[in-house]
């Protein structure tokens, strides 16, 4: 009898990670949807006009911004990360893998501030000095996303690496090729579905990422197809104007972070998809 | 003499395969019962049918009665029917933590909390497996430090400490030193007048040595069963004596 | 193998050696830096006194305590939550459509993003439920954050135990509530406190949930309904408004420092726990 009840209790608790997220989805939806409503889709999402205290609320500028900095940083983080992968999987000695791979995770453990302050002290000035503009630009913000989503990829590839049947590498280096050719054409087809799993949810991450972006992004509200360009991305414009938004405003900023959720998660479910599918 | 356990028509399938096939079979109390037969005879399975620890396996369906002192193991509270027959299993496996915590666990999930009582407890058991001498010195240091027979006696003692009527044995001296299997059937010759065992072995002269009666087990089918002098000396079925005399096995 | 096969893997191992070397050379930069111009800042008047004029001058003591209560405050809410919901999917239930749901919960709620955590503890805690910017706020709103991490690594921890302890627990008798609490928890603990501990690690870090729901204000709080400012929000504060640079980098070592140990500690315990099922 006691025990009927334990189990039953812990049902109910074991659902608050799906209730926590539906009443995350409930409340910014209640908040956002009337807004778009209101100020009708197609003026929402394509059109450029943001001037919240005159009541436009057009957030291309916004996804625009999100879309050059998070594929700048996918293209950077994406492609160094799997080089890192490659050498933590088949060319570091056993030993020194132990090692890489704690300091890795400590990557990400790094405050995401941090990583935008230095940003700012460090590669706004440089990038300034070497290529012009103002140096906050969506090269200054792809870079340190970059780097953040380094651990994400790193990790997930390493596991997608690593779950290649042995006998796959055995059989290639068994009629001849090195390693690195093995690694090259036989694991990492091996693994692709896997490795793009890892880049799609690394993409998810730096499409959500706020602290790092606001600080070294711009915030300009403009559309540049220039790297060097400053631009705001939608999250750096919920929270900068969060602090002092009402009405409205505040409604269009949930309304933003709608578009947001949705956008992740889209992506989280296809690289979960994507991740299942090679089971 | 009075039956503790009674199978009738016993038949145990696990995902449609035939483990067990129509089981007849009385067990009586105070007696030691081997079960001797090759592997993936069923004997497992009909020991785990007993204190339904087969119901936590997928797919398995049991039909046909299995009773202990008169009412089928289905109807008795499950809990209690573990306390009632009690189970070694055939590699020892002591429970992370101190040799007293080891024997203590049975007593404490009942609710004995009193640590006078649980003292008490734990050196009966304890003497009862006959390994009392070896560790009440360091009844608090780690029950992984003990050796291979040991360990088995701790689990003997763990088993005795919740006070069962049935022990049940599965292999238990498989992997042990001679010495450590002596000691142990030694410990079921004295503790035979007040419980009641049934012997699950591989070693057919281990089940010569100690047992009252024996039952020969085969693909799942009882063969025979009688008392062990004549299952060894003038079996009546000739898969049995195939068995015992090691033309098969 | 041909001789060009295997120069083109030299120069390939090259490559990828100096990438990885790269990487590591970031990390080092990041603390480095941090270190070499926070470190000399870190003094006891800095760590306890309080902030004067909005932390130009004076130290951080308050933000200290808040960092302590909001993600102590996120561990316990989440710890119970995050344990129970791994039982459940490992001792009481077999894989099915509702396990699957359960999962995915948590899956996703791993992926939300850290703003839409502060929307969300912003409209219901702050506003809805009427907690004003607070700690409370905060922290249940970085329970949420850090529930799928505990989740996952207590379920792993969970699963590690060898079924045949659950067996000798259930032979005497034990039922399946006594045997998850006196045999599978306390033998899963270091692993699950290796995720509680990453998790606390995080509600460190975080800044973009905190700063909507727990406030910024430099007072000392007396109680969790009081709001407060968190070392990475102050630390965020103090570099975009330029306040205090030398407090900035101040704030951003000690903040690192902690980061460090805590993400060091939760390697020793899994060190310790692997070394143990051996």
């Amino acid at each position: 009898m006691r025990e009927k009840l334990i189990e039953k209790g812990l049902l109910l608790v074991a659902l608050s990670a799906l209730g926590s997220l539906l009443l995350i989805a409930l409340f910014i939806f209640v908040e956002g949807v009337p807004l778009i409503v209101k100020v009708g889709i197609k003026n929402f999402v394509a059109s450029t006009h943001w001037a919240p205290t005159k009541g436009s609320f057009g957030i291309l500028p916004m996804i625009i911004g999100s879309v050059q900095v998070t594929l700048l940083a996918l293209v950077l983080g994406g492609g160094l990360g799997i080089a890192v992968t490659m050498f933590l999987a088949e060319f570091a000695p056993r030993w020194s893998v132990a090692i890489l791979k704690p300091m890795i995770e400590l990557l990400a453990g790094i405050p995401s501030v941090v990583y935008g302050f230095i940003g700012v002290m460090v590669l706004v000035p440089w990038i300034r000095r070497s290529f012009g503009g103002p140096g906050f630009s969506i090269l200054a913000a792809g870079i340190v996303l970059g780097i953040m989503i380094l651990p994400t990829v790193i990790a997930i590839s390493l596991d997608a690496l690593r779950a290649v049947p042995l006998s796959y590498k055995e059989g290639s280096l068994a009629l001849g090729a090195t390693r690195w050719q093995t690694l090259y054409r036989v694991m990492l087809r091996a693994a692709k579905s896997g490795v793009i799993a890892s880049l799609i949810l690394a993409m998810g991450r730096a499409i959500g990422e706020t602290m790092a972006v606001i600080m070294v992004a711009g915030n300009a509200l403009l559309i540049s197809a220039s790297p060097l360009a400053p631009v705001r991305t939608l999250t750096s414009n919920i929270a900068l104007e969060m602090g002092y938004a009402a009405g409205d405003h505040q409604k269009a900023l949930f309304a933003t972070g709608i578009v947001l959720f949705v956008i992740v998660a889209l992506l989280n479910t296809i690289a979960i998809l994507t991740m299942r599918e090679r089971k | 003499m009075v039956e503790k356990i009674v199978a009738r028509d016993l038949k145990v399938m696990v995902y449609k395969k035939p483990i067990l096939q129509n089981i007849n079979l009385t067990v009586m109390a105070q007696e030691i019962l081997a079960i001797i037969g090759p592997a993936h005879s069923g004997k497992t399975t009909f020991l785990r049918s007993i204190n339904r620890l087969l119901e936590n396996q997928l797919g398995f369906i049991r039909s046909g009665e299995l009773l202990l002192d008169n009412r089928d193991v289905k109807q008795w509270d499950v809990d209690l029917l573990r306390r009632r027959v009690g189970m070694i299993f055939a590699t020892p496996i002591p429970l992370p933590g101190t040799i007293f915590d080891n024997v203590a666990y049975g007593p404490r999930l009942k609710g004995i909390r009193n640590m006078h009582s649980l003292a008490e407890i734990v050196e009966k058991s304890l003497r009862a497996a006959f390994l009392w001498d070896e560790v009440k010195d360091r009844l608090f240091s780690s029950a992984l430090r003990l050796s291979g027979g040991q360990q088995q006696r701790l689990c003997i003692a763990r088993t005795l400490a919740v006070e069962p009527e049935v022990v049940m044995m599965d292999e238990p001296c498989s992997g042990l030193d001679p010495i450590s299997t002596a000691q142990i059937e030694q410990a079921l010759r004295e503790l035979k007048a007040n419980y009641t065992f049934i012997l699950v072995t591989n070693n057919v002269k281990q089940a010569a040595r100690v047992s009252d009666r024996t039952a020969f087990f085969l693909n799942g089918e009882l063969v025979e069963i009688g008392p062990t002098a004549q299952i060894f000396t003038a079996p009546k079925d000739k898969r049995t004596d195939d068995y015992v005399s090691g033309r098969i096995g | 193998m041909t001789c060009r096969a295997l120069i083109i893997q030299r120069l390939v191992w090259f490559g990828l050696a100096l990438l990885t070397f790269l990487t590591l050379l970031v990390l080092f930069f990041i603390i480095g830096y941090i270190s070499a111009k926070g470190a000399p800042v870190i003094t006891p008047e800095f760590l306890f006194s309080l902030p004067v004029r909005m932390g130009k001058e004076g130290g951080i003591l308050p933000t200290i305590i808040v960092t302590l209560y909001i993600a102590l405050l996120a561990i316990v809410v989440a710890t119970p939550f995050g344990v129970g919901t791994a039982v459940y999917l490992t001792e009481y239930s077999r894989e099915s459509a509702l396990t699957r749901i359960i999962r995915f919960g948590a899956d996703a709620l791993a992926g939300v993003p850290s703003i839409i955590f502060g929307l969300f503890g912003f409209i219901l805690f702050v506003i809805r439920l009427k907690m004003g910017w607070s700690i409370l706020a905060g922290g249940l709103t970085l329970a949420m954050m850090v529930l799928p991490t505990i989740i996952r690594t207590s379920e792993e921890a969970i699963r590690a135990i060898p079924y045949q302890f659950r067996e000798v627990s259930y032979s005497l008798g034990g039922t399946k509530s006594q045997t998850v609490w006196r045999v599978v928890l306390p033998n899963a603990l270091p692993g699950i406190l290796t995720g509680v501990i990453l998790s606390l690690g995080r509600s460190v870090a975080e800044t973009a949930a905190v700063i909507f729901t727990a406030g910024s204000t430099l007072r000392l709080p007396r109680t969790i309904l009081d709001p407060g400012r968190t070392m990475a929000v102050h630390f965020y504060i103090l570099a975009r408004e330029g306040l205090s640079m030398e407090r900035a980098y101040g704030t951003a070592f000690l903040l690192i420092i902690v980061i460090l140990l805590i993400n060091a500690f939760s390697y020793l315990l899994m060190f310790r726990l692997t070394r143990r099922l051996k």
